[in-house]
């Protein structure tokens, strides 16, 4: 067993160990971390393949970005533990149904030839770029499934704009371009505010005016 | 270079007659060790430079605001950052009651490896870099996005109200701003039509020094980065993670000693790479800024490029305190602002400009 195969089986031994932890955790943010780290020994078995970019983009896209806002959520959230592990026993069954569907159908798909222990990774020179093969293959053979991947996402992210964009007139926001333009004439008025010795004196004249006495 | 030392350390080895003891361990593990030697040699200057940044940053801002700035421990202060770091590291680390141990205790280092592991693809020269990655970028972009886990999980496992106030403002905007980040990234990788270092330094190259750096044709793209840099390293006037006067001291509240030397080591050595990476990205890294302008180009070719990266380095990190002791803190909604709807579509423009541009002859770089 040279290095590198020990890394793989660190690295897959790690994946798989976080990701049962995902389910197992009680804490949901354990849940989330231990997803994170799913991600990143994942990504370090991509790199193994030589797939530097997809596994950088693995990083800064899911643990970089997704996760953080899966954080967030999580950590603002009174979650009830025990309400979440309520069916838990009562949904098993159907869950492990579907994750052994899943694994026979991925079984199917790539072939029990190719999990054989007999094939290997074809090992690429050094000038070898992962990211410029893959660019290539993006814009030139798969430029309209590309295309139309990129549309949906965009018609999600145009969705989920519009589902969320509402107007509320109750609320009180501040508009920086009005805020910019006020100018002081807007907001301040000069008044000449009689000093404490003219006021007692127009107080004394209108009391003689009247014919009282102040006391 | 690798076997010139080994040879060294066997010369030296064999003088002491220890040659034949150690030779049959270390030539096998040698290229182990080289590569561990050149990590201390990026680490030891970095966190030097951190602790002397401190110190730089009181004494600027002590300019700044006409007073003399720490000038008690040694000759102008200079023995003050290593007396600072002796106390926080003989200072009690409090864990607070009810809070998450582990994730409390492992917060700080989460938040300084990624700020440290960015280093492993900064080319300080031509060549002289520890880790010379196609993906250089791309590894550096996933990096400096790993930081804010540090402080998310700081401000929630403190079990302190004003950690988590700062934890969630800290998220927020360094997910805003490395959108905006990105993109200005992109707009350099088109520009040098690589992912690497060292390759987008050298597109840099031209006969005209300094004109042919990017920061010309990506003017917005260079501002863009540099601020939304301040942002991500959380420093004035974007500081709102540890707003002293609204929220005591943000996500590291609760950390004493050694926890909060950390973060407080994590957070310069983030702002020094930021200046790194603004150098090598929009400033021709290591390039001479005179190169080919007559005799003063002539006189300054023979400088090494490590000078002129370290000197354009001083410049934006000089700018980092000139910033703090300038502008006042921006107001959350403000900074939001900034971020979603000045940031980025102004970079996603530029990403275009520039994609258009460079189909044209009028690209000159």
């Amino acid at each position: 067993m040279n290095f590198e195969t020990m890394l793989f089986y660190f690295f897959a031994s790690v994946t798989v160990l976080a990701a049962l932890r995902v389910i197992t955790a009680r804490n949901p943010l354990h849940a989330v971390l231990f997803l994170v780290l799913a991600f990143v020994s994942s990504a370090g078995i991509w790199l193994l393949l030589e797939a530097e970019f997809l596994a950088i983009a693995l990083v800064l896209v899911y643990v970089g970005a997704v996760m953080v806002l899966f954080l967030f959520v999580v950590m603002m959230l009174d979650i009830n533990i025990e309400q979440l592990r309520k069916g838990f026993w009562q949904w098993l069954p159907l869950g492990a149904l579907l994750a052994g569907l899943i694994v026979v159908q991925m079984v199917w798909v790539l072939g029990a030839d190719e999990i054989s222990a007999g094939s290997t990774v074809v090992k690429h020179a050094a000038d070898y770029s992962n990211t410029k093969e893959l660019g290539r293959l993006i814009y030139t053979d798969y430029v309209y499934p590309f295309e139309i991947a990129a549309v949906l996402l965009l018609l999600a992210m145009v969705a989920a704009i519009a589902l969320t964009l509402r107007r509320r007139r109750d609320t009180k926001r501040q508009d920086i371009g009005k805020q910019l333009k006020v100018r002081k004439q807007d907001r301040v008025r000069i008044v000449s505010v009689p000093s404490a010795r003219q006021i007692e004196a127009v107080q004394e004249a209108a009391a003689t005016t009247n014919g009282h006495t102040a006391d | 270079m690798e076997a010139q030392a080994l040879q060294l350390v066997q010369s030296v080895l064999a003088y002491i007659g220890l040659w034949d003891l150690l030779g049959g361990f270390i030539v096998p593990a040698w290229h182990t060790i080289w590569t561990v030697l050149k990590i201390i040699a990026i680490i030891v200057p970095i966190m030097l430079g951190v602790a002397y940044y401190t110190l730089a940053e009181r004494k600027v801002l002590g300019f700044m605001q006409v007073r003399p700035g720490p000038n008690r421990v040694g000759y102008w202060g200079l023995l003050q950052p290593i007396a600072d770091g002796l106390k926080l590291l003989l200072k009690e680390v409090i864990i607070p009651t009810n809070s998450n141990k582990f994730l409390f205790l492992i917060a700080p280092v989460l938040s300084l490896a990624p700020a440290l592991a960015a280093w492993a693809v900064i080319p300080f020269d031509d060549g002289l870099i520890l880790a010379d990655v196609n993906a250089g970028l791309l590894y550096l972009l996933a990096m400096t996005s790993l930081g804010v886990y540090g402080v998310i999980i700081a401000g929630w496992a403190s079990n302190s109200k004003y950690a988590f106030l700062g934890a969630l403002r800290s998220a927020a905007q360094i997910v805003s701003y490395e959108l905006a980040m990105g993109f200005a990234l992109v707009c350099v990788l088109l520009a040098a039509q690589s992912m690497n270092f060292g390759e987008i330094v050298r597109g840099q190259q031209g006969g005209y020094g300094m004109f042919g750096w990017y920061f010309i044709p990506l003017f917005p793209m260079f501002v863009v980065y540099f601020i939304a840099g301040v942002a991500e390293t959380n420093r004035a006037p974007f500081d709102l993670a540890e707003d002293e006067a609204a929220i005591v001291a943000g996500f590291h509240t609760e950390y004493s000693g050694m926890g909060f030397a950390l973060f407080f080591l994590a957070e310069y050595a983030n702002m020094i790479l930021i200046t790194a990476l603004t150098v090598v990205m929009f400033m021709g890294g290591w390039l001479n800024p005179f190169h080919g302008w007559g005799v003063l180009g002539e006189l300054t070719d023979n400088v090494p490029g490590l000078f002129w990266m370290l000197g354009k380095m001083f410049v934006f990190m000089y700018l980092f305190l000139w910033f703090r002791a300038t502008f006042p803190r921006y107001r959350y909604d403000q900074l939001m602002r900034l971020g979603w709807k000045v940031f980025i579509p102004l970079t996603l423009v530029w990403v275009v400009v520039v994609a258009t541009w460079m189909q044209t002859p009028y690209w000159l770089w």
